[in-house]
């Protein structure tokens, strides 16, 4: 077996040198009639060409974003181009198989990237401090909730109804565990939705999304004002980070956690993860936020250098007092992310951010004249909802028979949503090219016709 | 000296004249390159990548976002391509991995990461393939997964599989959630709380509390395992469940477990399994026939998934057949020829499934089942019985080797599994710690164990040498390791508490980052 470098005759000597003749006796501890005499009935080893083969066939069974004749799928996670070298960087040893940085001496690349990304992740969300990451964008939703009931000691989130369906359901399900209470606002598919008069005395945080997920764009300063009015916090989600090369950040907006996810930059679709969660806050609450925080100090040298830090409020030393029960983050997406940002730059962000947009623009134009198509998204980034005439998910099953990957029915996330079933979330990006654009037009008109 | 015709010198100098110590006029040494941060390299202006330009009809931000458009500056830097690839490529010669040499962090798993996985995760019908498409068109992708499950239930022989939760630490909360949802259902809203043993890692109790339960600590003996009698006492109609590690932290096997089982299920309560050393017995030992409920995988310790310098893990859990009905959503659900992937808790009407809820947005961290995958199916069941039985073999080759020369926590007479926990004893009045020693071993050229964990033990150290090293590797490792002993023996402590010297960094000053925390760069 190619990863298995001892041989029979290690074995033996290795054996004879712990003072056993057979293998079993070590383990010698599991009950003699739970150890078992035959082996799992799984298949034999397998060579590499074979294990190639057999996860091919699996793969070719998919339909890929880059097969596709048109790809507009988004809600929460987008087909992004990713630089060659993003790739290239991460797959190197010294990033790839290394551990959590506990050994500081030795570690020292995959802190400064820390350092770099909480760096980034700050500047991009317009606030003090970030962590060095979290699993994805709704787990970090839900850990940025319950750290508002720590800082505020208070129970009561108010969740918007145009928070991604998921995100809420995680939120949903952390609350229903924690013991936090939860006001569930309805969807407001026109993204109209009064949230400052719910926030009373009691409550700890109000979050919202911008773009949010029927992608409609908002300014939350008057929110802001109206939860701190309240001494409640301000929690803003992001699912799209593109979005913040173009759009004001949410700490300008006055939020007082910005939460994530970075799946645009860095990572690929992957069929949902592995992501990376962004978690930004004010400098006042660190000692309150979860997750791996890298800080900067100086060694016995005296020369500038990284460890991990702030680890009181961790599991590892807290145990049952701990702010979260986090052990680790997302450290090679957090890696991918940032070499992504730093090759775009603040330029090619910005860039990347206008070029988006100017693709759902002209999607959104071409789509808007088909009859049977309604506009319900007045103000985007790059992703809109359309009516339809008809209900939204058959309509996408029969132009997936085409090839063509036209949106995600909204009812697939809101189900039982009456009003929601007509409804179609589009995405464009940067990949998407003037011939896929028109080939959905035709294609959704000859379907609604 | 010899030199050839041009001068130069053909063998090295003499140590006379060597300079020591003697900085170097760019602050580098050798391949030991000083890197600056990239906000201090690189601008606003700069990039590295070329995007086609804007078409003619694009408005401006102002226009087509009025109140809303980013007016100032966001302050990122940018590095052309070149300049990226080397400031990373120079970070990354900063860290010790796995490839680089032996990683025997104990608890942590460091084996070998086999690199057709990453080939395999990357092919484009698996890595660009979207969460939302219709599911018509990933049929692969969810054959794959269960796939996946098949084999994870076959050799824990469990009934029902939760693949979304994100790390083992949220494989944890995903496993606790659905006990408390099985005693919510059945309407034992007074059980409320959770026996967890003192030698346990500290997700345990964390995890516990989260899900809004109390723990109740059961005391360990002397080698972190749990007697029947303990649990016993500890046990009452007030338990939801217990939390017990096996092999445990101490890298020794429950021996009582089936007792400890039974006396749980008798009280009406779960077992839930933590299930971060199941890479010792994997091809083995069911844990479904040892009476476990719940027990979460770490994808990157059993199944050589990348740690990636800290993440991304994979934290499935499988469930018996008591609490099988209560995974949370997404699940697979055999439907004809094909599974189909329920995502909506309604979409399974009332019957005998109650999904709990939603650990994570869309399925889990797919990339990393494709890794798994690629990995169990390279070893088979003959492969995946092997690695276990190497992992345990050469933990207990190291244990025999340096049984004399350093302390071991248990005794000597007392065989280990995966990995071989040795305590302080032998360091008591030398001067030098548990700490000094590890940073010694930097020095050397090896990656330390796990240290000052579990905190049953004073001064910890836990060896996990993993299957992937061979007898070479761990003859090296344990030669040097004597040595370093017999240093300490012979009073050179000065080895110990100024190491490590020859790394890119000494000792950080943790204590002063934790006071006056510097956690970005900023414009000065």
């Amino acid at each position: 077996m190619r990863y298995l470098p001892l041989s029979k005759q290690d074995r033996r000597d290795m054996l004879a040198k712990v003072g056993v003749e057979h293998i079993d006796e070590l383990f010698a501890d599991v009950p003699k009639d739970k150890l078992l005499s035959d082996l799992p009935e799984l298949p034999l080893h397998a060579g590499e060409m074979e294990v190639e083969q057999r996860l091919s066939r699996m793969a070719a069974r998919n339909l890929s974003a880059g097969e596709a004749r048109g790809f507009f799928v988004g809600a929460g996670a987008y087909w992004h181009h990713v630089p060659a070298t993003v790739d290239h960087l991460i797959r190197r040893s010294e990033f790839l198989t290394a551990y959590t940085p506990y050994q500081p001496e030795i570690s020292q690349g995959t802190l400064q990237v820390l350092f770099e990304f909480q760096t980034q992740v700050a500047l991009l969300t317009g606030m003090e401090v970030a962590n060095a990451s979290m699993y994805d964008g709704s787990t970090a939703t839900a850990e940025a909730v319950l750290m508002a009931r720590r800082v505020t000691r208070r129970n009561k989130a108010i969740l918007s109804g145009n928070l991604h369906p998921h995100y809420r359901d995680v939120v949903q399900n952390m609350a229903h565990f924690s013991g936090g209470d939860l006001v569930l606002c309805d969807p407001a598919f026109d993204g109209a939705e009064e949230l400052a008069a719910q926030i009373d005395d009691e409550t700890a945080c109000v979050v919202v999304q911008t773009p949010d997920f029927f992608g409609h764009l908002h300014e939350y300063s008057e929110l802001a004002k109206a939860a701190h009015d309240k001494k409640a916090l301000l929690i803003v989600v992001v699912t799209e980070i593109v979005s913040l090369g173009a759009l004001k950040s949410p700490g300008e907006m006055g939020a007082d956690i910005v939460v994530c996810e970075g799946q645009s930059l860095g990572c690929g679709l992957d069929f949902g993860g592995p992501y990376v969660g962004l978690f930004a806050t004010r400098q006042k609450y660190i000692r309150q936020m979860p997750g791996r925080l890298c800080g900067r100090t100086v060694d016995a040298d005296g020369k500038s250098g990284f460890v991990l830090t702030l680890s009181t409020r961790e599991q590892h030393i807290r145990r049952e007092k701990a702010t979260s029960n986090i052990c680790t983050n997302s450290g090679l997406m957090a890696l991918a992310f940032s070499i992504h940002l730093t090759l775009l730059g603040e330029k090619g962000l910005r860039h990347l951010a206008d070029l988006n947009h100017a693709n759902a623009a002209r999607l959104a134009e071409k789509l808007a004249d088909i009859k049977g198509v309604e506009l319900l998204t007045r103000r985007f980034f790059n992703e809109f909802t359309l009516k339809l005439s008809r209900p939204a998910g058959a309509v996408v099953d029969v132009l997936a028979e085409h090839k063509i990957l036209a949106g995600v029915p909204v009812s697939r996330l809101l189900p039982g949503e009456k009003e929601a079933e007509n409804l179609l979330l589009v995405a464009a990006t940067e990949r998407v090219s003037e011939r896929q654009m028109d080939q959905l037009a035709r294609a959704l008109k000859e379907e609604l016709a | 000296m010899s030199m050839n015709r041009q001068g130069r010198k053909t063998q090295p100098g003499t140590p006379e004249e060597s300079l020591g110590d003697q900085p170097t006029h760019s602050g580098n040494r050798g391949l030991l390159i000083e890197e600056p941060l990239l906000f201090e390299l690189g601008d606003t202006q700069t990039t590295g990548v070329d995007l086609p330009d804007l078409p003619e009809s694009a408005h401006d931000n102002e226009t087509r976002f009025g109140d809303l458009a980013r007016r100032e500056p966001i302050g990122l830097a940018g590095l052309s391509e070149p300049e990226t690839l080397r400031h990373y490529v120079r970070l990354s010669q900063k860290n010790y991995s796995i490839d680089t040499g032996i990683y025997p962090l104990g608890s942590c798993t460091m084996k070998h990461n086999p690199r057709l996985n990453e080939n395999m995760a990357r092919l484009p019908g698996f890595m660009d393939i979207h969460p939302l498409q219709p599911q018509s068109t990933v049929r692969g992708a969810i054959e794959l997964m269960d796939e996946l499950a098949h084999w994870l239930l076959e050799l824990t022989n469990m009934k029902a599989i939760a693949l979304s939760p994100k790390a083992g630490a949220h494989g944890e909360l995903c496993g606790m959630m659905a006990i408390k949802a099985a005693h919510e259902h059945a309407g034992h809203d007074q059980r409320n709380i959770v026996l967890v043993p003192d030698s346990a890692h500290g997700t345990n109790p964390a995890t516990a509390a989260l899900v809004g339960y109390r723990v109740r600590s059961v005391p360990a003996q002397k080698d972190g395992t749990v007697t029947a009698q303990s649990v016993k006492e500890a046990l009452g109609d007030d338990v939801a469940a217990i939390m017990l590690t096996n092999p445990n932290t101490g890298g020794v096997f429950e021996r009582e477990i089936v007792e400890i089982a039974e006396l749980i299920h008798e009280a009406g309560a779960f077992f839930y399994c933590d299930g971060a050393n199941f890479n010792a017995i994997a091809g083995k030992v069911r844990p479904g026939d040892l009476g476990v409920d719940a027990m979460h995988f770490n994808l990157h310790k059993t199944f050589s998934t990348p740690h990636g310098g800290g993440g991304p893990g994979s934290g499935p859990v499988v469930l018996s057949e008591r609490l099988a009905a209560f995974a949370p959503v997404p699940f697979l659900l055999h439907d004809g020829e094909d599974s189909r992937l329920i995502e909506n808790a309604g979409d399974v009407g009332a019957g005998k499934l109650h999904p709990f809820g939603r650990m994570t947005a869309f399925h889990g961290q797919f990339g990393m089942f494709t890794r798994a995958m690629s990995y169990m199916m390279s070893h088979g069941a003959d492969g995946l019985r092997q690695a276990s039985e190497d992992a345990v073999l050469n933990a207990n080759y190291i244990r025999a080797s340096l049984s004399e020369h350093m302390s071991l926590a248990f005794g000597e007479d007392h065989i280990c599994m995966h990995e071989v926990l040795f305590d302080d004893e032998f360091l008591r009045d030398t001067g030098v710690t548990t700490l000094d020693l590890a940073k010694a071993m930097i020095d050397e050229g090896f990656h330390p164990m796990t240290v000052y964990f579990p905190l049953i033990v004073h001064g910890a150290m836990l060896i996990e040498p993993t299957e992937s090293e061979s007898k070479a590797s761990l003859d090296q490792f344990i030669e040097v390791m004597i040595a370093l002993t017999r240093d300490i023996r012979e009073g050179r402590s000065e080895v110990f508490t100024a190491a490590p010297r020859f790394t890119p960094r000494r000792r950080l000053d943790e204590t002063g980052a934790a006071r006056k925390p510097v956690l970005r760069w900023s414009p000065e």
